[in-house]
């Protein structure tokens, strides 16, 4: 088997390469400051008084956490507008991420706040703030800085799942990798290089990571 | 429902596979010489920063150029093993840390051997933090097989598909492919936390 290396068509285009990942970082972003908008609540609503509340929320967060990413991203992209939802294919992905990143970041919400020592919300109750105040001045930030590790991880897997917008044709990394591959037939080359800018880019996320979690000390 | 069993009998073709070599991995990670750990971490560290469907589509078009004639299935087998032994190997070398040197230091004030030490004393205990988080790892697993759909494998999600190609009842096809997915996972969770329950008696001690 003889296969000659041939890394110009990488550097030809790398541009698309460099946009599809920017895309992908985007992409990313998006659904993460919404699922974690969505996280927040739903963590917040699951220790809510009201029963309904609590099961709606619990509901929720089991079903999407059992289905495949996949399946959401087509179901929303080819069976909603069935339902009179027609949305374009950056929406329509961004939202299916939102939705399941917001399921998980649930989870891990509920655990920073577990992680709450209860004397601190005592305290703040003692000097006369009201619960909301409470909420929103003692238990967030602590609840923010217990999440931090698994924030961090969570976000950098859903940024490794940005890679199943190529199903949909979204031009990101997966996709133009994929693309060069068939269009060039330089197979090892593409595939090296979405991986390697994929690993560096996890790579930097972990490290940027825990730079943050060294400035923000744990409570 | 062919797609279904597919689906099944992959996920559990590749969750065997994998942890077992994850397994392995995870050992020689935490008690190896140096260059071999430089090595599984570096395997490791590459295998867990890249997409799944990225390893995925890799895997299927770079063992074609290399001369291997795997079809869809087991280039699809391969890639998800990959994956998962790569998992296995980080949550086997955690448990496997995180339990006090001082067990192997007794294992070896009573006389036993390194592999004795490893069998007896260790592996219980690390068993005992690796079983949820393995349920969990297949419950990803059986979700990240939807992705072999990409390639062309007869799984759940594509045969969907082809249904929903034929007689455009779009909403109901996807709808009950979801249910299916869902109870998959929902029964993978409920057997872990059931798993979790019985051992939980070991806790005890220490």
């Amino acid at each position: 088997m003889s296969y000659s290396f041939n890394f110009g068509v990488i550097w030809a285009n790398l541009d698309t390469f460099l946009l599809g990942l920017a895309l992908g970082l985007a992409l990313a972003f998006a659904s993460i400051a919404i699922g974690t908008v969505l996280g927040l609540v739903c963590a917040f609503a699951s220790l809510a008084k009201g029963r309904l509340l609590r099961t709606v929320v619990a509901a929720y967060v089991t079903f999407v956490r059992n289905l495949p990413l996949l399946v959401i991203v087509l179901f929303a992209y080819f069976a909603l507008p069935r339902l009179g939802l027609r949305l374009g294919k950056n929406e329509s992905f961004i939202a299916s991420l939102s939705l399941y990143a917001g399921a998980y970041l649930t989870e891990v919400f509920r655990a920073g706040l577990a992680g709450v020592p209860r004397g601190v919300i005592d305290a703040g109750l003692a000097i006369g703030l009201t619960r909301a105040r409470v909420s929103l001045y003692v238990v967030l930030p602590i609840m923010l800085r217990n999440s931090l590790p698994a924030l961090g991880t969570t976000f950098i897997s859903l940024f490794k799942d940005t890679s199943l917008a190529a199903t949909i044709a979204v031009q990101e990394l997966t996709f133009v990798a994929r693309k060069i591959n068939v269009e060039t037939f330089r197979v090892a080359e593409a595939w090296l290089a979405a991986s390697f800018l994929y690993i560096s880019t996890c790579l930097l996320l972990a490290a940027g990571l825990r730079r943050l979690e060294r400035r923000f000390p744990k409570f | 429902m062919s797609g279904f069993f597919l689906t099944l009998w992959i996920s559990l073709a590749v969750i065997i596979a994998g942890s077992a070599l994850g397994f392995l991995l995870g050992i020689l990670l935490s008690y190896g010489a140096m260059p071999l750990r430089w090595l599984i971490r570096g395997y490791v560290d590459a295998v867990r920063g890249t997409p799944v469907l990225v390893l995925i589509l890799a895997t299927y078009y770079l063992l074609a150029i290399a001369g291997v004639n795997f079809t869809a299935i087991q280039s699809g087998l391969f890639a998800l093993s990959i994956f998962c032994s790569a998992h296995m190997a980080e949550i086997v070398r955690g448990a496997l840390q995180s339990i006090p040197r001082t067990q192997i230091e007794a294992g070896r004030s009573i006389g036993l051997t390194f592999p004795k030490i490893l069998l007896y004393v260790l592996m219980p205990q690390a068993l005992l933090q690796i079983l949820p988080v393995w349920i969990n790892t297949g419950a990803e697993l059986v979700k990240a097989s939807t992705l072999l759909s990409v390639i062309g494998v007869g799984e759940l999600l594509l045969r969907t598909q082809e249904t929903v190609g034929r007689n455009f009842m779009t909403l109901e096809f996807y709808a009950l492919c979801g249910i299916l997915f869902f109870v998959i996972n929902f029964a993978l969770e409920q057997l872990g936390k059931l798993a979790e329950r019985r051992f939980a008696f070991v806790r005890r001690g220490r």
